[in-house]
């Protein structure tokens, strides 16, 4: 009786079944151009993007040229701790977070400082002539930045021939040779080139504060800068938190480009960032496994990071990137 | 606008151009002191000193670019890769980006998770360098193109835009006939073209810019990019290297850093020009880069 009764359940599913996927079968054949548009990029993507990332498990294994990366003999965790003893280790990581340590101390406050006071400006012409002025080294490369860099702080460029003016030095100084300078000069590039285009998202966040709440400070005699600072300020600390979180996440990324570019065997000592030691390792000397285990610690520290400060910033004003 | 000035106020706002006035000193002064030091004459600039305007005003430096060949050579691989490259990254985005914004399509929801990962993970230097040496890609002109000619975040700028064409439009097509890539190219391209001109501007200053691909992915002289020859200059500044730059019949007048410094202002005029157009589309592409990133 009981099995009786199941088969008509089954036969009535099954035309069912069959039609759905007929159904589902004519709509994809309906849609076959949408389907090949959008298969083409999943391609590129598996290529470009997932074969890389399956590419990683190298960092484990013992690759080399001869050998395809399944063939690869699994070493674990060798190539980490390797890492983790080597004697470039230390200066490594003292150059990539002192860096970024300056960077986000002084770079970090800078185009919010920007944005405050650029807003204050009364002639809106003016004002977007100022910032249409400021983001222009943002798309000038880095190689660009390199060359305007060398040139100045040649031994006749522009800040050797100040300072002999001033009889400050005797003798030109040679900045890009001598590590004690490498940190001032990527610090001070930096904020150069960014210092605009990081001001732009403030400025959006700007835009959005109701011009009610100026009316009413204006009335309570708040002071210009009292309005900067507690009417704008406040009414962005939402962007400024994820901003912070983003760049307390990344760290561990050095301007790869800028170090790249500036770097030489004489400032070796105080230039060379994880990024560089990556690309060192890797492409000069084609340690390929070394050097990928590097990088995927460098993103495993990065990603932590970035979960820590999220938490962080979360308990403390309600803002947080997930 | 903000109620009544005072003398506070009006001290405040000469203050603040000032501040300005400044800030853009600083920011274009640089740029000027090579523009300047590019027209002088080579020889005459190694004394320094040249900060307002040329001492020696000289063209020289500028012949020695455009009569040198491997520079020439130099300067058509980075106008072919940006002109490429751009057109094959916004019509390949484009398009993938048109069949995802279809609201009906078959695994719509696998496909956007498959390219959001792509946004936060990557394979690193190594393996990307292992990918592409397996494609056959090195040493190839197409190491410019191909890899660079999708991007996941563009393609997420291309759908907000394609959500809002009407589907009144694409209805009628169909009813004419038309099949998904026709009216992709003949309706979706051409009422596009700003989310178009957008990408492509953005794409074609980094493609204008990148000197690193040439630097990992290519030795032959013929394929290098001017952003990279000048990254070998910058990066040998002070060693004596770079000689072989300057033809020998020049030699007098000009020097290899002269000759650096006009490379140089003729890489960034095309940026410099471009770049004030793509201002409008700045915090529209920021809002939408922070709302999905």
């Amino acid at each position: 009786m009981d099995g009786e009764s199941a088969v008509p359940g089954v036969q009535a599913n099954r035309p069912d079944l069959k039609a759905r996927a007929k159904k589902f079968g004519r709509k994809f054949v309906s849609q076959r151009y949408l389907q090949m548009m959008v298969l083409l990029g999943v391609a590129w993507m598996i290529i470009f993007n997932y074969i890389p990332l399956y590419g990683i498990i190298i960092a484990f294994k013992e690759f080399n040229i001869i050998h395809s990366i399944a063939e690869a003999p699994w070493v674990g965790l060798k190539h980490f701790k390797e890492f983790l003893t080597d004697e470039n280790l230390l200066y490594v990581l003292k150059n990539t977070l002192g860096m970024s340590f300056f960077k986000l101390l002084i770079g970090f406050p800078l185009p919010i400082l920007f944005a405050l006071f650029l807003n204050e400006l009364r002639n809106v012409r003016f004002k977007r002539f100022v910032q249409t002025i400021s983001y222009l080294p943002h798309f000038l490369s880095w190689v660009i930045l390199g060359g305007i860099l060398t040139t100045w702080l040649a031994d006749v460029g522009i800040i050797n021939n100040m300072l002999m003016a001033l009889n400050w030095i005797d003798e030109p100084i040679s900045f890009l040779a001598e590590p004690s300078y490498f940190w001032t000069i990527v610090i001070t590039s930096d904020i150069w080139k960014e210092l605009g285009w990081s001001a732009i998202i403030y400025l959006a966040a700007i835009s959005s504060v109701s011009p009610e709440l100026y009316e009413a400070a204006t009335i309570d005699g708040a002071s210009r800068f009292q309005q900067m600072f507690r009417v704008t300020l406040p009414m962005i600390k939402g962007t400024v938190s994820i901003l912070f979180i983003l760049a307390i996440s990344g760290i561990l990324n050095s301007n790869f480009d800028q170090v790249f570019i500036l770097r030489n065997q004489l400032n070796e000592t105080a230039s060379n960032v994880i990024d560089t030691y990556v690309y060192q390792t890797g492409i000069t000397q084609g340690r390929f496994s070394y050097s990928t285990a590097v990088g995927l610690f460098k993103s495993i520290i990065a990603f932590i990071l970035l979960l820590c400060a999220n938490f962080v910033t979360k308990k403390l004003n309600d803002t947080s990137l997930f | 606008m903000r109620g009544k000035r005072n003398l506070g106020d009006s001290l405040f706002d000469w203050g603040n151009v000032l501040l300005m006035v400044f800030i853009c000193f600083i920011t274009l002064y640089p740029i000027w002191y090579v523009l300047i030091n590019s027209f002088n004459d080579g020889v005459d600039a190694m004394r320094g000193g040249i900060y307002w305007y040329p001492r020696v005003f000289s063209l020289e430096s500028y012949e020695a670019v455009f009569k040198n060949k491997g520079l020439m050579t130099s300067m058509g691989v980075t106008v072919a890769k940006t002109v490429i490259g751009t057109v094959v990254h916004v019509l390949f985005t484009a398009m993938v980006a048109y069949g995802v914004s279809r609201k009906d399509l078959i695994g719509k929801n696998i496909y956007m998770l498959i390219g959001t990962v792509t946004m936060f993970f990557g394979g690193g230097l190594i393996p990307s360098y292992l990918l592409i040496r397996d494609l056959h890609l090195l040493d190839t002109f197409w190491v410019y193109i191909i890899p660079a000619m999708f991007s996941f975040f563009d393609l997420i700028i291309f759908l907000t835009f394609f959500r809002d064409i009407p589907e009144g439009m694409e209805e009628a097509a169909k009813i004419d006939g038309a099949n998904d890539l026709k009216i992709f190219y003949r309706i979706v391209l051409p009422v596009s073209m700003p989310v178009m001109a957008t990408i492509a501007m953005f794409h074609g200053v980094f493609q204008w810019n990148d000197y690193f691909t040439a630097v990992i992915y290519t030795n032959n002289p013929d394929l290098q990019p001017i952003q990279t020859f000048l990254y070998r200059i910058v990066a040998l500044s002070g060693s004596n290297q770079i000689a072989s730059v300057v033809p020998g019949n020049v030699v007098r007048t000009v020097t290899s850093q002269s000759v650096k410094l006009a490379t140089m202002v003729i890489t960034t005029v095309p940026i410099v020009m471009v770049y004030p157009f793509l201002q409008k589309y700045f915090v529209k592409g920021f809002m939408i880069g922070s709302m999905k990133g």
